[in-house]
């Protein structure tokens, strides 16, 4: 009886476009674009735009998921680049996605030390732990310079990147390679915080008394949140220095990095896969629409050096509104819309 | 041995400073629960206006209490649109809206008063003096004179006036203080006032010493393993929190630093926080978190 009453009520909502169909749709026009945009576009818009995506998805997992906060996002991007150049340079003969991967599980094996406070702590007293991670790899990085191959400078420089004999050196084969990472590591996460351990997340996440009680082994739960949402920012790290940047030092992660991410997740709604692709389109969008405004400020009597100033204002003020408003972000915004459009024009 | 003292002392007096800045945390934490992450900018915010109102000859008093009633109103507005809409919010909702708060107040410091470092003179000369065989700046002993008064000053108001008994009640059980007539909106706006107020304070003596400029909102930075280490709800605690941080950091760059390279300042009181945790959770002085299901 039940079974039927849940079934009439998945029917009542079932959607005339299949979410498979729509993601289909938004992967081919993403494959399409390096046809239509111009290189700028690809190299400094889109590129950012889906690793910054990938940052937000690991925090997301963390955050958003398993409702541990962590403002160390940067410093775990940092040992995923610094990780990958290591595996790259010294081990010869591996591909580069397998430097990809390993990097990925240092990452995830950091992450999961730093994570260990967790079990003892919660709130935003992890938020220390997390600081205390982003200072300190930051710093170790900076004064180890094994981890940069004994480059004076410690500044790295990327490798030459191939798969299985397609360089990838220019614009368009960078973004079709990031956009190849992003979408395979989205899927697995995606279908991941539907899986057992995504529900045992959200469980710890809601009440991690309640969680206990019905038998979640707390501590194992938050550690593997550490780990996995570690491994997806390592490798958004490494894609970040080596198929955007090209050449990366320790500062280039520094605690901005960190709210950057921070921001994407919460703007884009935590809690949500989409989300983390719209909170990421708006950082990386908001600055260039900004700057094509300067024009018009400029008419008012602003400065265009105050630009930065004005966007940090316009963040923080983003940020405080989407807390109150919508503080399930973008992703539920968007969400409403498909709703109204799918009801229109019969009931609006 | 003389140079340990000389390096310990030096250390205690910079704690003075951490404890400055975190006391403004715990007077917010206290009455609202909130974890602000936007204390820092509050201190950039004062000194900067501070500052750049002198700079156009405006009498000091007048810029100071100026910068006072700019900070009193910046404080209702918070409450007004910040605090009042994210009530019954998780704590950490109201850490971030902090964060976009300390982005805001950066951004419109930054946006009013310009980038550029400031030079900020209080009178007071900063020249060592001979006390005990030990070098001490007569500077940093203002400070710390300073931070004694505050605290007096604040202890008093808690303990001795009609507006204590509100606050410790707040900060004792909100909805019990709202029974009783306690007009909760108000009282948090007091509090950020006063923090705002204390910020003012830590800004103009960080100020002289580093300059007005950004640097100054990163104290919060500093500020957070020194809460953790005296625990979130205790003025005392703060005070302790920030002297054993300032002593073992200057300690630890001075012995441990010389090992490893140095630099080591910036984390190592995030280490001794996460030590801290581990072993006494609620501080040194907190008071232990009580969980009923």
């Amino acid at each position: 009886m039940s079974n039927i009453v849940i079934r009439r009520a998945r029917l009542n909502v079932a959607m005339p476009v299949a979410p498979g169909l729509v993601m289909a749709a938004g992967l081919a026009i993403l494959a399409a674009v390096p046809g239509v945009a111009s290189e700028y576009w690809l190299s400094a818009v889109l590129t950012p735009f889906l690793i910054l995506s990938l940052a937000g998805l690991g925090l997301n997992l963390l955050t958003g998921y398993a409702g541990q906060l962590s403002l160390g996002t940067a410093a775990f991007m940092a040992v995923g680049a610094y990780a990958t150049y290591n595996f790259a340079v010294r081990v010869p003969g591996l591909s580069l996605l397998m430097d990809l991967l390993l990097g990925g599980l240092t990452t995830a094996a950091i992450g999961a030390l730093f994570g260990l406070p967790s079990l003892r702590i919660k709130g935003f007293y992890l938020i220390a732990s997390t600081l205390a991670a982003q200072f300190f790899i930051e710093w170790l990085l900076t004064k180890v310079s094994w981890f940069s191959n004994d480059d004076t400078s410690g500044v790295l420089s990327a490798p030459r990147l191939s798969i299985f004999g397609w360089s990838i050196a220019t614009p368009v084969s960078r973004y079709q390679f990031v956009l190849g990472v992003v979408v395979v590591v989205f899927v697995v996460a995606a279908s991941l915080v539907r899986s057992e351990l995504g529900r045992r997340w959200m469980a710890v996440r809601d009440m991690d008394t309640a969680a206990a009680v019905i038998g979640i082994p707390i501590g194992r739960t938050k550690l593997l949140a550490f780990a996995v949402s570690s491994f997806v920012i390592g490798i958004a790290g490494a894609l970040w220095a080596f198929a955007y940047l090209g050449t990366v030092e320790p500062h280039g992660f520094d605690l901005n990095l960190s709210f950057e991410v921070l921001f994407i997740i919460i703007i884009g709604g935590m809690g949500s896969i989409a989300g983390n692709f719209y909170g990421a389109a708006f950082i990386v969008l908001l600055p260039i629409a900004l700057s094509h405004a300067a024009g018009a400020l400029a008419a008012i009597g602003l400065d265009v050096g105050q630009l930065q100033n004005l966007q940090k204002i316009l963040f923080g003020s983003l940020i405080i509104v989407f807390l109150i408003k919508e503080p399930d972000g973008l992703a539920r915004l968007v969400q409403i819309a498909r709703q109204r459009l799918r009801n229109w024009p019969l009931r609006a | 041995m003389s140079f340990f003292l000389e390096v310990l002392v030096g250390g205690l007096l910079a704690g003075v400073m951490y404890s400055l800045v975190a006391i403004g945390f715990v007077l917010i934490y206290k009455a609202s629960g909130v974890f602000n992450f936007a204390q820092g900018s509050l201190v950039l915010f004062g000194a900067l206006t501070f500052v750049s109102l002198v700079e156009r000859h405006v009498a000091p008093w007048l810029a100071f209490a100026a910068t006072l009633a700019v900070l009193v109103l910046i404080a209702i507005a918070i409450e007004r649109a910040v605090l009042r809409p994210l009530v019954n919010r998780t704590p950490i909702v109201l850490f971030m809206a902090t964060l976009g708060l300390s982005f805001i107040l950066e951004g419109a410091a930054q946006l009013f008063w310009g980038a550029q470092v400031h030079g900020l003179d209080l009178g007071i000369d900063d020249k060592p003096l001979q006390l005990g065989g030990v070098m001490i700046s007569q500077f940093d002993l203002f400070a710390a004179a300073t931070a004694g008064v505050l605290v007096i000053a604040l202890s008093l108001l808690t303990n001795r006036t009609r507006l204590g008994l509100s606050l410790r009640a707040v900060a004792d059980d909100p909805l019990a203080a709202l029974a009783v007539g306690i007009r909760l909106p108000r009282i948090w706006a007091i509090v950020w006032s006063l923090a705002g107020f204390v910020s003012l304070v830590a800004g103009l003596l960080w100020g002289a010493r580093l300059g007005v400029q950004f640097s100054l909102s990163l104290v919060v930075l500093k500020a957070l393993p020194v809460l953790i280490i005296g625990g979130f709800s205790s003025i005392g605690g703060a005070i302790a929190g920030g002297l054993l941080v300032g002593a073992s950091e200057k300690l630890a760059e001075v012995y441990l630093g010389s090992l490893v390279g140095g630099g080591i300042e910036n984390w190592f009181p995030y280490v001794l926080a996460i030590l801290f945790l581990l072993v006494r959770p609620a501080g040194l002085f907190g008071e232990p978190a009580v969980e009923r299901v």
